[in-house]
């Protein structure tokens, strides 16, 4: 026995000394609001206080907590509550996963420091993690609970309202449940044994003899899948196995499921199970995967191709030919890993008669729902998909991950099952964003207007298909950019290797895309010698404009009003930059600008969404609401809008989330569509039940409702109705289903891919230490067009967000597989990397949309990179073609330590 | 279950080590995500664990005539904010770029020391500062300079019946320190590369110049070629002495983080910071 004092409480508890203290306060005293995103110290989500002091809980032995007192989240604290509360009202919680942590962090540092400032508040906050914020709203949560500034929030929550997040308090009391919090007392563990290797036959032993031997309940394999032993997303390519069927194509495929009590599923060392490899050479990268005599890693993909995709319009070649000016490159980007802070996990619990309920994190009920059905090989309506609350996605929570892990030891076992990736597992498993080899062209007339762009892109796709045909076919699409360009080729080709599988992460693709493309763009001003901005704002796409899929804009089309908003700011820091570097050689000031558009919602694919909405005889107002907020807002915002369309306040709204057996069928968190699709769709609903209650009424468009209990009353200009509802004959139901319109693409990606696009420029500022090579990003400015910002605290996350993981991706962000699968020496942005971020909204109302808005979360990120990249160029004339753009790349490229090359004349100041 | 002792006294301490072979453990910011990386692909943890979190006298700083004891636990946070003369300024710079705030708290000096990696922001500082190592046994104690205590790459001179029971570091008189540290991002990152310096004057010359790179080579190195190079200059002249024929010590390698050759531009333009860094 241990004795444990906790928040003031005594506890004695049975546990291992070596246990990290996390653990303990998890697992053995139920105090689940400490969260474990590592085990490693990287991450800082378990941080506590241990005698006042912050400390990561997973690096402390459990016996090295006794007689300490130790303070968690779940303690009452007023300023805690203050934190909390400032938390609340900044917007600082999004996942929340972070937030825990950062709380704790936080309260440490207002304990030993009443005043700080912002640099005491990074200082202080620098050991946790947060993927989701860009930390800008928690710093200044942090210094508004100091100075017991908190903001109050708006009154009413209409379309347009700065409210916080509806979901927000359980996330900063520590009570929000996520896939690792909770499962029955009697589930068993489940322990995944992967492949060390990244290419290899291997042949299985004596199973049942190893099973006695290490006292498991279990060893299961590819035998034990009941149904179909494969998945993805492809809808007929299930081309990734359960369990892998004595032949691995990546390092870290799932070949065992360890199944019993937790320390026996722990004590096993993987090399005592009798798994004999016969390793094979691996393909890395998409060169391997290419050469002729590479072998075939899936029958169904000749020449190692899984897919490609295709764009053309107008005729490139001889308008490069007659162009005034030429830019050409072959541009590289890493794999780069989610880095949500919650690692996968859930449990799965089975029923009678081939029911399965599965209760993880996920971005995706319906599909995970389609998935672990076809694997347990029964009818999709046996399986119930209970979403918990997630933290962070990105995309990386799409595909399944645990869900027909669970499902099938949970057949076998007739037991509930429990299980958690660990951080390297969730790394080495999980999807990454496709590396990509891009070989670009682009050519502009003697103005500068933009005349012909070809991009030959190569992505990598990793040992299984997953969302290689999305990337594969949205790229081509994007790859322009958003500008006017008559005369385009674009193709690309997914690519098998035996690399971690690439899915889907936040831009499917585009972000890469955009670095190519806005290097040619500044290539072209250089060339012509113009202003990169006003090379920019001559080719804008605006409305009316026709896209290289042939598609007219016919409304909400506002990269030239974002362009405008930055045009100030751009100017002023132009001349900042030019004052600067006058005066200094090696801290070399740099300015940059990159624009880009998103389409909204999947490729040219039927993608609805179904929202629910009902007034119940007893008064209550609920939104069934089948969209997964992974933290980036959709239960707020999706609220808002039902509760405005409705006429009701949002606060007598309640909602029901995301559960297939509850809500229909609102389709992925992914592609930047549930404000738009199903925040539509919810619209729709909304308005069918105020038309309900109108006709009821008998009352005109303009009334006003109020609920009262179960009387709902309605005002119009002649008469006030009063309707109890508690005497109607049946609760008034809507339901609506939203599908943008689009038209399929034909073979040259004509045709109407998206309903809408999202368009932003963004400026960057930066400040290069041109005898080190380092980069500090000083501000990035953001213009950006979100149709109508519902919520523009949540939308403001979303953008810091988004700068937060594109500052990653130009910088420092490279999964090597084997090599960084930690977050140690996987390098995501800390609390002091982050620069000042300026936001310009811009509202062209998207009709298609609810109330006009449209999506925002994936956009945000998309102009990031390239505007840094830009800003480097400027800043030292080096022309990088190579993400992340580590110190050892830049200085290499500056001539190792050696004064730099003198920035081109053009890039120094305007035209 | 591994065997886990949590002693109450130094003998018992040493008594374990001596009979068990367990691995000493402190803030356990080394230990605790090894375990986890081990675990992650199938190797649980067997080893014994000898923690000295509850052994009295192993923490703390003291002053005497010949210099001042660092007890070997003394956490980063207690370094940094303990009240030492300019000479430890290196050093107390050091521990405020050790991992976060978190790691600081628990993260110890000796366990910086024993870990031995190229990249342990300790280590340069400690050669700076011509530390020596405090061992103890069952039967006996010694005391081993730093530079001899390290021997490789996570390599030390640390007996399995051993433990490090303190640091040692002898006065030098109108000194001080500086650090300079380079990584990929601004908290929470492990060196690419970093540098120390200890500058003695007299008047206003250089006296007495100690200067160590880590990350360059599998142990931080002295530059002894520099160092001499450096006696007898004025401070505003110091950041002009670094030349490249000084690195020869080093051996910088290619990794994750940086290339050799970047390591070596690195290491000079870092070694002319630091040095800048004594007229800031
Ligand atoms: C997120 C994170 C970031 C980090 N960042 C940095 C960084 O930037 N720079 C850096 O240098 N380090 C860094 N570290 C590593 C680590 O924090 C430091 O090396 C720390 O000083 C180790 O001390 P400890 O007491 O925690 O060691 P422990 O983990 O307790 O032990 C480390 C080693 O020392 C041995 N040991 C400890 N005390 C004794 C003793 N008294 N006698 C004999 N052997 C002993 C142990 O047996 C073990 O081999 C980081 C660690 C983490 C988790
Ligand atoms: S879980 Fe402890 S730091 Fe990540
Ligand atoms: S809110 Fe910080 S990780 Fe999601």
């Amino acid at each position: 026995m241990i004795a444990l004092t906790v928040n003031g409480t005594r506890h004695d508890v049975a546990a291992d000394p070596f246990a990290p203290l996390s653990d303990t306060l998890r697992e053995g005293l139920g105090l689940t609001g400490t969260k474990e995103g590592c085990n490693a110290g990287d991450c800082g989500a378990c941080t506590v206080l241990m005698d006042g002091a912050q400390v990561c809980a997973c690096l402390v032995s459990t016996a090295q907590a006794e007689g300490a007192e130790i303070t968690t989240i779940e303690a009452a604290d007023p300023l805690l509550d203050r934190l909390r509360a400032a938390f609340l009202a900044r917007g600082a919680a999004q996942c929340g996963i972070c937030t825990p942590g950062m709380l704790m962090a936080a309260l440490d540092l207002l304990r030993r420091d009443v005043a700080p400032d912002r640099a005491a508040v990074e200082d202080a906050l620098g050991g946790v993690l947060c993927r989701c914020t860009g930390y800008l709203q928690i710093a200044d949560a942090v210094l508004d609970a100091a100075r017991g500034t908190v903001i109050a929030a708006p009154a009413d929550g209409r379309v347009g309202a700065a409210i916080p997040r509806l979901d927000g308090a359980p996330k900063v009391a520590g009570t929000e449940l996520y896939g690792a919090d909770d499962a029955p007392e009697d589930a068993l563990w489940l322990r995944v044994v992967r492949s060390p290797h990244a290419h290899a036959r291997f042949t299985l032993g004596d199973l049942d003899g190893a099973r006695h031997r290490l006292g498991l309940f279990a060893i299961l394999s590819a035998r034990d899948v009941p149904g179909l032993n494969g998945f993805g997303i492809m809808p007929n390519l299930k081309d990734q196995p359960v369990f892998a069927d004595g032949y691995v194509r990546y390092r870290g495929e799932a070949v065992l499921g360890l199944l019993g009590d937790r320390d026996v599923v722990a004590a096993v060392r993987d090399a005592d199970l009798p798994i004999t490899w016969e390793i094979l050479p691996a393909l890395h990268g998409v060169e391997a995967a290419l050469t002729p005599d590479a072998p075939q890693l899936h029958d169904h993909a000749p020449g190692n191709i899984l897919v490609r995709g295709h764009l053309r319009t107008g005729d490139a070649e001889p308008a490069f030919a007659n162009a005034a000016a030429r830019a050409g490159g072959t541009f590289r980007t890493a794999f780069v890993e989610h880095a949500y802070i919650e690692p996968e996990a859930g449990h799965a619990i089975p029923g009678e008669g081939g029911a399965m309920t599965i209760l993880a994190c996920t971005q995706a009920p319906v599909m995970d729902r389609e998935e672990t059905a076809r694997v347990l090989g029964v009818a999709e309506e046996a399986v119930r998909i209970v979403p918990t609350a997630c933290g962070g996605g990105f995309g990386g929570k799409l595909d399944v991950s645990v869900q027909p892990l669970l499902a099938v030891a949970a057949r076998v076992a007739n037991r509930p099952v429990r299980m958690t990736y660990t951080r390297t597992e969730s790394m080495a498993a999980s999807t990454k964003r496709h590396p990509a080899i891009l070989y670009a062209r682009m050519a502009a007339d003697p103005k500068g207007r933009f005349t012909a762009f070809m991009l030959d892109g190569d992505f990598n796709t990793g040992a299984y298909a997953s969302w290689g045909l999305t990337v594969a076919n949205r790229v081509p699409v994007h790859a322009s950019g958003p500008y006017r360009v008559p005369n385009v080729l674009n193709r690309t080709r997914a690519v098998y290797t035996n690399d971690t599988p690439a899915g889907a992460f936040r831009g499917f693709g585009v972000p890469q895309a955009a670095i190519a493309t806005e290097a040619l763009v500044d290539d072209l001003a250089i060339a012509l010698g113009i202003d990169r901005w006003e090379i920019r704002r001559r080719n804008a796409l605006g409305k009316g404009d026709v896209t290289p899929s042939g598609q007219v804009l016919h409304a909400s089309a506002g990269l030239p009003d974002c362009l405008d908003a930055l045009k100030p700011e751009w100017e002023a820091a132009l001349a900042r930059v030019a004052a600067h570097n006058t005066k200094h050689a090696r801290h070399r000031l740099g300015a940059g600008i990159a624009c880009m558009w998103y389409g909204c919602g999947n490729t040219a694919l039927s993608n609805p969404s179904t929202m629910r909405i009902s007034l119940a005889r007893d008064g209550t107002l609920t939104l069934f609401n089948g969209a997964v907020d992974i933290g980036q807002g959709s239960t707020t915002v999706i609220g808002q809008i039902a509760a405005d369309a409705l006429g009701l306040p949002l606060s007598s709204l309640r909602q029901v989330l995301g559960d297939t057996a509850l809500t229909p069928d609102a389709g992925k968190t992914s592609a930047s569509r549930q404000t738009f699709v199903s925040g539509r769709a919810a619209a729709e609903a909304a308005k069918a039940l105020r038309a309900r209650i109108l006709a009821l009424a008998n009352a005109g468009d303009g009334a006003t409702l109020a609920l009262d209990g179960t009387l709902l009353t309605v005002r119009d200009s002649h008469t006030t109705r009063v309707i109890d509802l508690a005497a109607l004959d049946a609760d008034l139901v809507a339901e609506a289903r939203y599908d943008p319109p689009t038209v399929p693409l034909d073979a040259d990606s004509q045709g109407v891919p998206y309903a809408t696009y999202g368009f932003a420029a963004q400026l960057a500022l930066v400040r290069v230490d041109t005898a080190l090579g380092t980069v500090k990003v000083e501000e990035i400015v953001v213009a950006q067009d979100v149709g109508r910002a519902v919520n523009p605290l949540l939308v403001a996350g979303q953008i810091h967000g988004g700068v937060a993981q594109g500052l990653g991706l130009a910088l420092m962000e490279e999964f090597i597989p084997g090599r960084t699968e930690n977050l140690h020496d996987y390098l995501i942005p800390t609390a002091g990397d982050m620069p000042a971020i300026r936001i310009h909204l811009i509202e062209d109302p998207e009709p298609e949309g609810p109330f006009g808005a449209k999506g925002v979360g994936e956009p945000a990120l998309v102009p990031t990179a390239p505007a840094i990249l830009s800003a480097i160029r400027h800043a030292t004339g080096v022309r990088m073609t190579e993400v992340p753009l580590l110190p050892h790349r830049l200085l290499g490229r500056l001539g190792g330590g050696e004064p730099p090359p003198a920035p081109l004349p053009s890039l120094s100041v305007g035209d | 279950m591994t065997a886990y002792h949590r002693p109450r006294s130094l003998d018992e301490a040493l008594a374990i080590r001596a009979e068990t072979g367990a691995l000493p453990l402190a803030g356990g910011t080394d230990i605790h995500p090894l375990r986890t990386a081990r675990a992650a692909w199938g190797e649980p943890w067997t080893m014994p664990v000898l923690d000295l979190s509850a052994v009295p006298g192993l923490d703390g700083i003291e002053e005497d005539a010949t210099g001042w004891r660092i007890g070997a636990r003394t956490s980063w946070t207690a370094i940094a904010e303990a009240a030492l003369p300019p000479l430890f300024d290196g050093l107390r710079a050091a521990a405020r770029e050790v991992g976060g705030r978190q790691v600081q708290n628990r993260g110890t000096i000796a366990g910086n020391l024993v870990t031995a990696s190229p990249a342990g922001d300790g280590i340069p500082n400690l050669l700076a500062l011509e530390a020596e190592v405090e061992l103890a046994s069952r039967d006996a104690t010694r005391r081993l300079p730093v530079a001899e205590f390290v021997t490789g790459y996570r390599a030390t001179a640390l007996a399995p019946e051993e433990i490090v029971t303190a640091l040692h570091v002898p006065r030098l008189d109108h000194a001080r320190g500086r650090f300079e540290k380079l990584g990929a991002r601004r908290y929470l990152v492990i060196s690419i590369a970093m540098a120390a310096a200890v500058i003695a004057m007299e008047g206003d010359r250089v006296a007495e110049a100690r200067i160590a790179i880590g990350a360059c080579s599998p142990v931080a190195r002295r530059l002894p070629a520099l160092e001499a190079a450096l006696v007898g200059q004025h401070p505003s002249e110091m950041a002009s002495v670094p030349q490249p024929a000084h690195l020869t010590p080093l051996a910088p390698i290619d990794d994750i983080r940086a290339t050799a050759a970047y390591r070596t531009d690195a290491a000079l333009v870092l070694l002319r910071d630091l040095l800048a860094g004594f007229t800031a």
